[in-house]
């Protein structure tokens, strides 16, 4: 893929072509060669968007919300990104977020399904990638759906601008998100299927556990929604606003997204490092020292001290 | 491609869906999960959808196949208006049929633009050749 291309492409995507945006996303999606380019170009021109997180545990009705919201911004050029985890036997995936987006999403908002593919280490650098690209695009807001149950997912939830917790009526449910880290990471919490028993019920213990955690100076909303009926959307775009506004004011967003920028390359890093420590100790220098650890004739500790060699740099890095 | 070795790595991607109004998804589900297990990924668009739903799934979702369910007798006028739908998007994405549809009818359809129609009684590993042939043409033109 030529820069040039690349480039025809963003002009398109920008011009609110859907095809080439789509071509972009699958570049960065397979993180080949072409996507470090992508995310170049994208990187220029990305930082516009405000980039909202929607997760909690499956079936809470993230989805339906999340295309309900894409509505109730009232923005021209709204995306969303839904992630759902690929079969770690066969790699494939079944995404099903669009049924329950599309029936509500009558303002056209592009959205993309995306498969956790295997690792979801990968995840955590195609995720913000094709934020950056959607967001180059000119799309906005960009909202990101995950299932809240792995600890990447609920990171990539985390490391948007305003980050969603959804959760459904029953104690239950509560105490699950506390235990996956959720409530740590939530901006705005959701009390869904508000048309359920006990829905006041579940706010109230939220406000509890609320007032139990640690004291900042946003303290997170409680929302309550029936996402099928549309009730409570509207107060809860409405809460997202004022989260965003808070993060101006307080200087906070400058701070998120500079943890954000922080932690991805941190991510990257460690990628690449992972897969290199793989490479060496499956090739042929792995397999001798590993021969004479299994001779007994050196520990693995000495092994990987050995091993290390092949991983330090020639050069120091540049600054 | 710069890249043959990370693009072959990457799964099909399908969009599933049945057009117009016919009543239930059961089949449907099965193929998605036939799919699934052969390691492609499936975007499941469900019931009720229009020619134009299914484009601009296929643009946004970057498809390399349309997986359409025919059960209500109109595929001989739905097949060649989704087949239009995605030549006039200029869209490069087979439309590969399955449901129920008679067998006289096979060829009239693959004349329409359908690149392959899967009959009631396929198995598994047919309905995944079926799709994994249809996407083998415009894939390898990439
Ligand atoms: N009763 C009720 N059902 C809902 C509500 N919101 C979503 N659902 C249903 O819950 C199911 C899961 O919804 P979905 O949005 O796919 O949840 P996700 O898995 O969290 O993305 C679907 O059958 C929805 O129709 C609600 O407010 N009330
Ligand atoms: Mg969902």
């Amino acid at each position: 893929m030529s820069p040039n291309h690349i480039g025809e492409l963003f002009e398109a995507a920008l011009g609110g072509n859907r095809r080439a945006l789509g071509k972009l996303l699958t570049m960065v999606e397979k993180q080949g060669s072409s996507a470090a380019m992508v995310s170049e170009r994208a990187h220029r021109d990305a930082g516009q968007a405000r980039v909202v997180g929607v997760t909690g545990a499956p079936g809470t009705g993230k989805s339906t919300i999340t295309g309900q919201l894409a509505g109730a911004s009232g923005a021209s050029r709204p995306a969303i990104l839904a992630i759902d985890p690929s079969s770690p036997l066969t790699g494939g995936a079944i995404l099903g977020d669009r049924i329950r987006m599309d029936n509500h999403v009558g303002c056209g908002a592009f959205i993309r399904s995306m498969a956790t593919r295997g690792h979801a280490g990968g995840l955590a650098v195609a995720v913000p990638d094709a934020v950056r690209v959607l967001d180059a695009a000119g799309c906005d807001p960009i909202i990101v759906e995950t299932v809240g149950v792995g600890q990447v997912e609920v990171s990539i939830a985390a490391a948007a601008d305003t980050t969603v917790v959804v959760v459904t009526p029953g104690w239950g449910d509560a105490v699950q998100a506390n235990k996956a880290g959720l409530l740590e990471v939530a901006d705005v919490f959701v009390v869904n299927k508000a048309d359920r028993p006990d829905a006041r019920g579940a706010r109230r213990d939220l406000e509890l556990m609320l007032d139990l955690g640690h004291r900042s100076r946003w303290r997170a909303p409680i929302v309550l929604t029936t996402a099928t009926k549309a009730e409570g959307i509207d107060d809860l775009w409405a809460e997202i606003e004022r989260h965003t506004a808070y993060l101006h004011d307080s200087g906070e967003l400058i701070r998120r997204r500079g943890r954000r920028r922080r932690d991805e390359v941190a991510d990257r890093i460690e990628l690449e490092l992972r897969d290199r420590v793989h490479q060496i100790v499956q090739g042929e220098p792995g397999e001798a020292a590993l021969g004479r650890v299994d001779r007994n004739e050196i520990s693995p500790a000495a092994a990987a001290e050995l091993l290390l060699a092949a991983l330090k740099p020639h050069n120091p890095p540049e600054g | 491609m710069s890249d043959p070795c990370c693009e072959a790595e990457s799964p099909i991607r399908v969009v599933l869906a049945k057009l117009g109004l016919d009543g239930h998804d059961r089949g449907l589900k099965v193929v998605a999960r036939t799919l699934r297990d052969a390691g492609m990924e499936v975007i499941y668009l469900g019931l009720r959808q229009s020619t134009d739903s299914i484009v601009a799934a296929c643009e946004q979702e970057d498809a390399d196949v349309i997986g359409l369910s025919m059960h209500n007798a109109g595929h001989l006028t739905l097949v060649p208006r989704m087949v239009q739908a995605v030549d006039q998007a200029g869209l490069d994405v087979p439309v590969v049929i399955g449901g129920i549809v008679p067998a006289h009818d096979v060829p009239t359809l693959i004349e329409f633009g359908a690149a392959a129609v899967i009959g009631p009684g396929a198995s598994a590993e047919e309905v995944v050749s079926a799709v994994e042939a249809a996407v083998a043409r415009p894939t390898a033109a990439r």
